[in-house]
């Protein structure tokens, strides 16, 4: 009753090339902005801030990245850990090397270090596909972190391979308070899923899809099969390198190469699939349940030692969650493999039709 | 340049590729039987040796300790076609994949559940130490105990090779890794043939486990031997089983040679990486991989 197209004309193109072209939707979209912008910086406490949304966000642009690798242009990649690493870590060189330069300047030429590597390791794409492709992303991986551990510039040749992010100044103003690092993240990964969005609509968003949904066909029709594919390794490491400088910056602080090991690409992998494939809606969805997941649980089990008074250890604990978590993705990927995002849009139909179902 | 040493490394290098075909193994089966790219192995290599182990330590005789396991494993096998296989047949190969992923989880877990997360020893009663004659006579060292690991390795390609070959189980495992529903209409039935396949992976990886068990001790590290067996497979091919053994052969001599005459030049680690950019490399010249089947693409 409260939420339908029916009335809502659109009388020029503009209209029609809305993201939201519902009324409805865009005023729950503005609702959503404002509390996010305004209201939880003010009510949220240091620990949902520091220690639960702000990596959420981060996991969300990286996802994004994954995503429009992996869920737009269908090239399976097991390396996105290794990008989020050349992002931190040209951001600290960057801020650490050339001093004058304004944060978000180096946060995006570290995006852009993560661009390159990314191309070089999307050339094999041309050549290989499928689990080819996704073993050969691993050697990124472990070639990237072994090249941080071992070259000493990358981390100002400190002993403990641990660098120490700057303290992010911009414009004077001193970004320190869990609330202001809360922001920044929030605004950077809001006006690049703004962008992402837009991108996926756009031709190159097309030609990445033609080639997910049949690169013999694309190439048939005249998409370029070598720029698309290296443009979307591009663009998804730049989002994954600034995700990666985000990660380091307002969220870790100290940051050793070791933080972006292998499970953390799993884990965006995860939230990509989770949230769904091709969806930007969903990189949020599924960043938002795979982050709260291990918290919640962490809740259901202090509630039943305090209800039933069970004193679990902590090692049988921890691999109950390890047993819950794969249960969980198993049980998801059964149930809706298509992700949350399509439960979303489920929930959308069904809510036009409310109350009156017939 | 001391050829002695260059054939010890080189030996050392080709019998570490034996173990890492061992585990590639597994792999291949199950991805030849039902496309699926399981990346639960290292876990069931894990459970499986940790599960031998554990019961060995509680006095069982090595013998029941191995039938037992089989057992295990042979339902465990069972028990992933029912409950993730099954429900999720005609997804895209990537959900398969990443529910397998989830399996890695959910295995590690349990495993660690039940028997405990402390790291234990295996004892095989084969000592690994260099053969005496050997070192002896031509002043090469190997150990005792990787030939006896080629050997296995050996045995469970012939025996895997018969089972394939000349039996009934077998020829219908051909069939159903050749075109699924050609399988199904000539009437194999395709449900008990995927739970055979992923027992007698199951049983890979008690082999497997028991090798690797007895070379590192039976840790949770042994999960990430599934690693070393990635560029292994894509090297081989991911269809073929010979394609395991010649890729490990290929991926353990590289390696070692790599890291003893190109480490001290880089400041050593490479084993991590070299192995998959090797395989990177060579997947640009031949991108199905060694035996691979060659992928032909239409529109």
């Amino acid at each position: 009753m409260l939420y339908r197209e029916a009335g809502q004309f659109k009388a020029t193109y503009v209209e029609d090339q809305q993201i939201f072209p519902i009324r409805q939707d865009r005023i729950a979209f503005a609702i959503l902005l404002a509390v996010a912008f305004l209201v939880v910086p003010l009510v949220g406490n240091q620990y949902w801030l520091s220690a639960i949304l702000t990596p959420f966000l981060v996991a969300s642009l990286a996802t994004i990245g994954l995503n429009i690798l992996t869920g737009y242009a269908g090239q399976l990649s097991l390396g996105t850990a290794a990008f989020m690493a050349v992002g931190a870590f040209m951001a600290y060189n960057f801020e650490l090397r050339m001093p004058w330069m304004p944060i978000l300047g180096s946060f995006a030429l570290a995006g852009l270090c993560a661009a390159a590597v990314g191309m070089v390791f999307g050339l094999p794409s041309l050549r290989i596909k499928g689990f080819y492709l996704a073993v050969a992303t691993l050697a990124c991986q472990f070639f990237v972190l072994w090249a941080l551990q071992r070259i000493g510039w990358f981390t100002n040749y400190s002993t403990s391979g641990v660098i120490t992010a700057q303290k992010i100044v911009i414009l004077g103003y001193a970004v320190v308070t869990p609330a202001s690092k809360y922001l920044l993240t929030l605004s950077v990964v809001a006006v690049m899923a703004l962008l992402a969005k837009n991108l996926m609509r756009s031709q190159t968003g097309r030609a990445f899809m033609a080639v997910r949904d049949m690169d013999v066909a694309a190439e048939v029709i005249g998409i370029r099969m070598m720029r698309t594919k290296l443009l979307a390794f591009a663009i998804s490491s730049f989002y994954c390198g600034v995700a990666g400088a985000l990660y380091a910056f307002c969220y870790l602080g100290t940051v050793e190469p070791e933080a972006f090991n292998l499970d953390i690409s799993f884990r965006i992998l995860f939230m990509v699939i989770v949230g769904g494939v091709g969806s930007i809606l969903g990189s949020f969805l599924g960043a938002g349940f795979i982050t709260l997941l291990p918290i919640f649980l962490n809740l259901v089990s202090g509630w039943i030692r305090h209800t039933f008074g069970v004193e679990l250890d902590h090692a049988m604990l921890s691999n109950l969650e390890l047993i819950i978590f794969g249960g969980l993705i198993i049980f998801f990927l059964i149930v809706e493999p298509l992700g949350l995002a399509r439960l979303w849009q489920i929930g959308k139909e069904k809510l036009r039709l409310w109350p009156f179902p017939h | 340049m001391n050829w002695q040493f260059f054939l010890e490394v080189l030996a050392g290098g080709l019998l570490a590729g034996v173990m890492y075909a061992l585990v590639a193994l597994g792999f291949v089966l199950i991805y030849k039987a039902s496309g699926v790219f399981n990346f639960a192995q290292g876990a069931m290599v894990f459970f499986a040796a940790l599960t031998f182990v554990s019961l060995v330590e509680r006095g069982m005789n090595f013998w029941i300790a191995l039938l037992a396991t089989l057992a295990v494993m042979i339902g465990l096998g069972i028990a992933i076609e029912r409950a993730v296989l099954r429900p999720l047949v005609n997804q895209p190969p990537i959900t398969l994949f990443m529910a397998t992923i989830g399996l890695t989880f959910v295995l590690e877990g349990l495993s660690q559940l039940i028997w405990g997360s402390q790291p234990h020893g295996l004892e095989l009663g084969i000592p690994d130490e260099p053969m005496q004659w050997l070192s002896e006579s031509a002043n090469i060292n190997i150990s005792q105990f990787d030939l006896f690991a080629a050997l296995v390795a050996g045995i469970l390609v012939a025996v895997l090779a018969l089972f394939f070959q000349k039996t009934r189980i077998g020829r219908a495992l051909r069939a159903v890794a050749d075109d699924h529903q050609a399988a199904l209409a000539v009437g194999i039935p395709l449900r008990q043939i995927w739970a055979i396949v992923w027992a007698v992976a199951g049983f890979v990886a008690l082999v497997a486990g028991l090798m690797w068990g007895a070379r590192n001790g039976v840790q949770y590290a042994l999960t990430f031997i599934a690693l070393k067996a990635l560029p292994v497979l894509i090297l081989g091919g991911f269809e073929s089983v010979a394609g395991a053994i010649v890729g490990g052969l290929i991926i353990g001599a590289s390696e070692k040679l790599a890291e003893v005459y190109l480490g001290p030049f880089v400041g050593g680690g490479l084993e991590s990486w070299f192995p998959y950019v090797l395989a990177l490399l060579f997947l640009l010249v031949r991108p199905e991989g060694l035996f691979g089947e060659k992928h032909i693409d239409r529109v």
